[in-house]
Parts: C-alpha cells; structure tokens; sequence
C-alpha cells in the first residue's frame, strides 16, 4: 500500500481495509492489527491510523474487544457490498457509457458484449 | 516514563547583524506528537530549532517549555534542567570530533536523565557503528547515524532533528524511520523534524509548521492539508470567474487554456458547478501545496 498525498491518509487507511473486507482478504471476526502494528508497517503516524481505524468503528465495519484489538464486524462485508451496489452505476457504468458515446460505440453492441459474457 | 513536553513560542524573533531570521514567531507544539518543521533552505528552521533547545538567545520574545516533570513553563537559555530535556540533532554533531563514538555514547548516558543504553546499544549495531573508532574518521553518513543513535536513546522528552539524517543514505534513513516510529509507539514524546523533503517524511508527521522567511505560513494538522489545494483547468475566462473568491496560489496559461491552483475546501456543489461549466478539478499533492506556500512569488 502506498499512500498518495493528495487525501487525508486516516481516509486511504480506511478505504483499503474496506476493500480487503470486500474481498474477502479479511474475514468476518478476524483481528486486523493494532494501530501500532499497522503504523509501523506502513511507516505512518501511529495517531493517523488510529484515527482510520476509529473511523470504520464508528461506520460499524470494525469493532473494538477491550484489551484485545479489533475485529471485522460480522455483517460488514454486507453492509460494505450494500454501499458500493448503491454507487456501481453512478461510479462504473455511468462513467463507461459517457466513454462509449464519446468515442462512437452504439449501445447496443454493448449490451450485446454483456449478454455474451453469459448473464441474462 | 518520559512525559511529553509542550513548546510555546511567544513573539519569537532572533536576528542575525540586524537581520530577522525568525520574525515574532507565535506557535504552540502539542504535547506527544510528531510535528514536521518544515521550510525552503533559509526559512529559519534551524534558527528556530537551536532557540527551542536554548543554544541561543531570543532577540525578542521568549520561548517556554512546560509539562512533563518540568512543569511550570520555563525558558530553555542556559536553563540545565530544561536543556538535558530537550534534545538538539544537528547535522554538524555539536560534539567533540578527536575522540572515539563510545565516549560520545558515555556522555549522553551522563547528561540525559531518561537514557536507555539497551536502545543505543541495539541502535549502535544496526546502524552499524563503530563503538572505537574516532568520530573525525567515520564517514558522513556514519556520523549521522550516530547523531540518530544519540537523539533516539536519549529519549529526550522533547527531541528534534534538524535535517540530521540528510547524510545518511536511503536505507540507513528508512531504518532511521521505523526506529523513530517504533520507539515513539513505546514511549510517546514530542518530536520535531526538521526538513525540506516534505514526501519522505509526510506520512509519519501529525502536525506541521511551515515557515517562510522567518514567519509562520502556516500550521495544522498534515491530514487537513493533504486535498486542500486543488488546481483549476479550463478556458481562461471560465477559470478566472470560478476562482474569484479563492486564494489563488499559482497560475499558468497556455495558449487559451488556464491553469490555476487554490487553496481551499471545494464543496460538492462547487464541483458540480465547476463541471457544469467545462472545468477540470484536480487534487494538489502535500509537496506541491508546500512548495506553493513557500515558493518564489511570480
């Protein structure tokens, strides 16, 4: 993971836990590492990681066992697949029909290459 | 248990032959974080860094340390119990050249009340110097190892390196990196770096101040500053009328075309404005907002 200076790193921090979650590279209940583990490892700020994970706690994502650490929330990568379903058409085929009418391809010959890939 | 200090500058200004290098300067530094002080070559870093360690004498103003076990806010100048507190790293050494790095090791350990030898033991071997040879006969990057080793083991309450670990090489620095944060995570202190390579170090800061000529650019929180700026792409007219009400930056123009960079939160429904009317928003990475900041005025 590198993280770019052009947004708040406690966000970037954030974004790619969720995205492990979704993936499912981190499992429901699995302790993910302490803060300080995680600044160490990416060489950042102990108090900007902090600040991303208490970020995804309050958004329900992780939750705190006192003493112990933090663990994915069981129902998160529900919560998480629910959240970005919402926004897959204003952020990935909005986008992509802009590109085809830009550059002349019909709609239909995409429809057409979506049916091909065996969905109805 | 190193308690963190809190360092206060009140209309701070040190002159060289009259002229001001630091010029009524008003900061507050958070207890127990790591603050970046950053600025061109000039800016009065180094100036500022050697007044907060009492190596030198305000002109006007003063400075006040508190917290910790010194409690009451008190001025570092020739102030011992402030001074074995507060730990300067400088490129230079600041140290006795003709004699071997344990005697160096050995005077820290006598000087500072909160040395951990087992660290600097650790830290000698990694960074792998010589406990016998002479500090005149190591090389730069060697010596500045060195200065790392002194500056980590101390555990000074309030510690700061100006530009110290310049002279080491990348390796040696990324090591100097991960030791810095993992004995913060131990025993959290007040740190302060001082550097132009704003990108290298960025991710480890939470706080900066930048300093210009002598005076406070700015100061906040370096997650607030990262997509603070942002640059404006489109017909020069349509650009000039968006960004009227900002503070502009940077301008450019080619041909029809204009670039200019601001600094301020785009709201969403500027954005969609700025969309609407043909323009291109852009994100300003930390380094360029920095050197925005501090750059020459065209």
């Amino acid at each position: 993971m590198v993280f770019d200076d052009r947004s708040p790193i406690y966000l970037q921090i954030a974004e790619q836990i969720k995205n492990d979650i979704v993936t499912g590279a981190l499992a429901e209940d699995e302790q993910v590492m302490s803060t300080n583990q995680y600044a160490a490892f990416y060489r950042i700020n102990p108090a900007t990681a902090a600040k991303g994970f208490a970020q995804l706690v309050d958004d329900g994502v992780l939750y705190k066992k006192r003493g112990i650490g933090m663990f994915v929330a069981p129902n998160a990568r529900d919560l998480l697949r629910t959240g970005r379903r919402d926004s897959f058409f204003a952020d990935v085929v909005d986008p992509m029909i802009r590109e085809a009418k830009a550059i002349g391809i019909p709609l239909k010959d995409i429809l057409q290459h979506i049916r091909s890939w065996g969905g109805d | 248990m190193t308690a963190a200090l809190t360092v206060r500058t009140e209309d701070l200004s040190v002159r060289f032959a009259g002229v001001p290098a630091l010029d009524r300067l008003d900061l507050r530094l958070a207890p127990g974080k790591i603050h970046g002080l950053l600025g061109r070559n000039g800016s009065g870093k180094s100036t500022l860094a050697a007044t907060l360690a009492g190596f030198r004498r305000p002109d006007e103003g003063r400075v006040l340390i508190e917290g910790g076990d010194l409690g009451a806010a008190q001025e570092p100048y020739e102030n011992a119990v402030v001074t074995s507190r507060v730990c300067l790293i400088r490129e230079a050494g600041d140290r006795p050249d003709a004699v071997p790095v344990k005697y160096a090791v050995g005077l820290a350990a006598a000087l500072r009340p909160y040395w951990d030898a087992d660290l600097a033991g650790d830290l000698l071997d990694r960074f792998e110097v010589p406990l016998n040879k002479k500090i005149q006969k190591l090389s730069r990057g060697k010596k500045s190892a060195l200065g790392v080793v002194l500056g980590l083991a101390s555990r000074a309450p309030l510690t700061i390196f100006d530009e110290s670990y310049l002279g080491m090489d990348v390796p040696s620095r990324n090591l100097f990196y991960d030791m810095l944060l993992a004995d913060y995570a131990e025993v959290p202190r007040t740190i302060v770096l001082s550097t132009h390579l704003v990108s290298e170090v960025s991710a480890m800061l939470e706080e900066v101040v930048i300093l210009d000529q002598g005076r406070l650019v700015t100061q906040s929180p370096v997650d607030a500053l990262r997509g603070r700026g942002a640059s404006i792409v489109g017909p020069a007219a349509a650009v000039d009328e968006f960004t009227a009400g900002f503070t502009v930056l940077a301008e450019e123009r080619l041909g029809g075309t204009k670039s200019t960079t601001v600094l301020g939160d785009l709201d969403p429904a500027l954005l969609a404005q700025a969309t609407a009317a043909g323009l291109e928003i852009g994100p300003v990475g930390l380094q360029d907002l920095f050197v925005h900041l501090t750059g020459v005025k065209s």
